[in-house]
């Protein structure tokens, strides 16, 4: 990478301090993590898979995966798409749902710093297991092409699923987001105001 | 028996895309996220296959469960998915958040049907 950490910054981030270089900022890299599973921006998340806490890592996304596969075969049993121009409900449900909960997850392990007081495992087994095992790409995908492939009518089911699976992921994480940092930043300001002279 | 088997899928799908995450950034350091694209895109390919060997009747319903609905399902990801989407239109990166879906939906899409065309044509 030719340009320098600092000089990375998008304009739109307001919560980063101009110089942040100092001891106890956080790490510039760390600010640059977008992927939630794991980001090789991040120092900790560099070093996790290492040594014998690398396996106690694996075990945990393992055992989030199982959980979180189950409880999406559930709601998929539950709510099966009906006929061949069905809406597959099950699978559009599962995904919005995660999509919400990954933005609040997010949110509460790893921004404003918090990295460092969270439990190291908790991103791992929540947003890399639970969430990632809950959720699917793949059925998304398969059910929209068998959509697609069956007629004028499904394909336009198909058309709906596709963009509206998007849009409710892409509304639902933003949503969790946003609600979570308001309520975060939000919360401590009255106790603040009470303490003060 | 099906549930035993979609939890078996799963918790070694899950645990294969953290690392096939990781590999993939290891070697490539980019603000797009290809490990997250290169699951997802290896996903649908196996599941594509996997359904169309599953409707020539080549496949039951023990190995969907097995290998559609746990691993791949827990391999793929929608969550990552879309959180990465808006961090990088928050940090900036629309074009590159853009480039992701529409690169995401295509590929994943058009995985499916190659995966589906070549079971038909080997086992059809």
């Amino acid at each position: 990478m030719s340009d320098a950490p600092g000089g990375r910054d998008g304009p739109g981030d307001a919560r980063r301090p101009p110089d942040d270089g100092g001891a106890g900022a956080p790490d510039p890299l760390a600010e640059e993590a977008v992927d939630p599973d794991v980001d090789l921006h991040v120092p900790a998340q560099r070093a996790e898979a290492a040594g014998r806490h690398g396996s106690v890592v694996l075990a945990v996304v393992a055992a989030g995966g199982a959980l979180g596969a189950v409880a999406r075969h559930a709601l998929s049993l539950w709510l099966p798409p009906r006929g061949d121009a069905g809406f597959p409900v099950g699978v559009f449900l599962v995904n919005v749902l995660g999509c919400a909960l990954i933005g609040v997850l997010m949110v509460l392990v790893s921004e404003g710093g918090r990295d460092a007081r969270t439990h190291p495992l908790l991103r791992p087994f929540l947003g890399v297991g639970v969430l990632g095992g809950f959720t699917t790409f793949s059925a998304y995908a398969a059910d929209a092409a068998r959509l697609l492939e069956g007629g004028a009518h499904a394909a336009l089911v198909g058309l709906a699923y596709i963009g509206g699976t998007l849009a409710g992921a892409l509304a639902a994480v933003w949503a969790g987001a946003a609600g979570t940092r308001a309520l975060l930043t939000r919360g401590p300001a009255p106790l603040q105001r009470r303490e003060a002279p | 028996m099906n549930w035993l088997l979609v939890i078996a899928g799963a918790a070694v799908g899950a645990p294969l895309r953290y690392l096939t995450d990781r590999a993939v950034q290891s070697r490539h350091d980019s603000h797009f996220p290809w490990g997250t694209f290169a699951v997802n895109v290896a996903g649908s390919l196996a599941l594509g296959l996997l359904t169309g060997a599953a409707s020539a009747g080549v496949v039951g319903s023990g190995l969907t469960a097995l290998l559609g609905t746990g691993l791949c399902g827990a391999l793929t990801t929608y969550s990552t998915f879309s959180y990465e989407t808006l961090r990088l239109a928050e940090r900036g990166r629309r074009g590159t958040a853009v480039a992701y879906v529409a690169a995401s939906l295509a590929a994943g899409l058009g995985a499916v049907f190659v995966g589906l065309t070549v079971a038909r044509s080997l086992f059809m």
